[in-house]
């Protein structure tokens, strides 16, 4: 099941609040690299890079060479995915609430009639 | 920390001793979370959540049994419940998830939320993985509503 173990890295990377920092601030700039991400960062060069590399690896953001530096931009169809997939399971816990609202309401409109 | 768990929450036009008994009896519980259910409202109890072929559980050959166990149930108030750990095995922080309801009056009805934390624990494990997405239940990681907004902000249309 190569799609759920897919799925949770993609969560698990998105999940993370500096990544979420990285990516908002790759959106923001277009394309950047470790060293202006990590100006604009309360964290170091070092970390920016390990958050790069986590983002890289599930696919939501990619490197290209421009001379000596790496600068990363986005993917956006990646971050699509991440949002459809975690739509999903909010939608399986809302359909379940939703189920729960119904059966209570009817139960409560058939103790309405007996009262 | 809302790290790791999830959060819903619906407004019920029932009264919460209404809303009580759908989320806990077994009989009601078939009708909106498993196709079969074994539960007793008390702390501490064990019991069993069935997924039938054909059923909520999809097109799976066989029964989809996953344990739970019942850790809180303050009547019309609170109930909450392990989930998820292997079979024969104790539920703890490290092999399970926690789903746990909350009823509070309102005019009108009864807000009920649900909260489920921990779900990492089971989603690492490989085949408690394969079993969440087989029922599209969850298996992710942080909280979704944050996650859900920021997602569709960024991703630049409305996430369904």
């Amino acid at each position: 099941m190569a799609a759920v173990a897919e799925d949770d890295a993609l969560w698990a990377a998105v999940a993370d609040p500096t990544r979420r920092r990285v990516l908002d601030s790759l959106l923001e700039n277009g394309e950047a690299s470790t060293t202006t991400l990590a100006e604009g960062l309360p964290v170091t060069r070092q970390a920016v890079a390990k958050h790069l590399a986590v983002l890289n690896r599930v696919g939501l953001v990619a490197g290209e060479r421009h001379g000596r530096e790496v600068r990363y931009a986005v993917l956006p169809e990646r971050l699509d995915e991440a949002a459809e997939a975690m739509a999903r399971v909010a939608a399986q816990w809302d359909r379940r609430l939703a189920r729960i609202k119904r059966l209570a309401e009817s139960v409560q409109a058939e103790a309405g009639i007996d009262s | 920390m809302a790290a790791d768990s999830v959060e819903r929450e619906i407004l019920i036009e029932a009264s919460p001793e209404v809303v009580w008994g759908v989320i806990t009896e077994p009989e009601q519980i078939s009708r909106w979370f498993s196709d079969d259910a074994e539960v007793e409202t008390r702390a501490g109890a064990e019991g069993t959540l069935t997924w039938k072929p054909g059923g909520r559980g999809g097109d799976k050959e066989s029964d989809s049994i996953v344990p739970i166990r019942v850790v809180e149930a303050e009547p019309f108030r609170r109930f909450s419940f392990r989930w998820n750990h292997p079979q024969g095995a104790g539920p703890d922080e490290s092999n399970s998830a926690l789903v746990e309801f909350s009823l509070a009056e309102e005019a009108g009805g009864t807000r009920l939320t649900v909260l489920e934390s921990g779900i990492s624990a089971v989603a690492h494990d490989e085949q408690g993985k394969t079993r969440y997405l087989e029922q599209h239940e969850h298996g992710w990681e942080k909280h979704l509503g944050e996650l859900l907004d920021y997602v569709a902000s960024k991703a630049g249309r409305t996430a369904r």
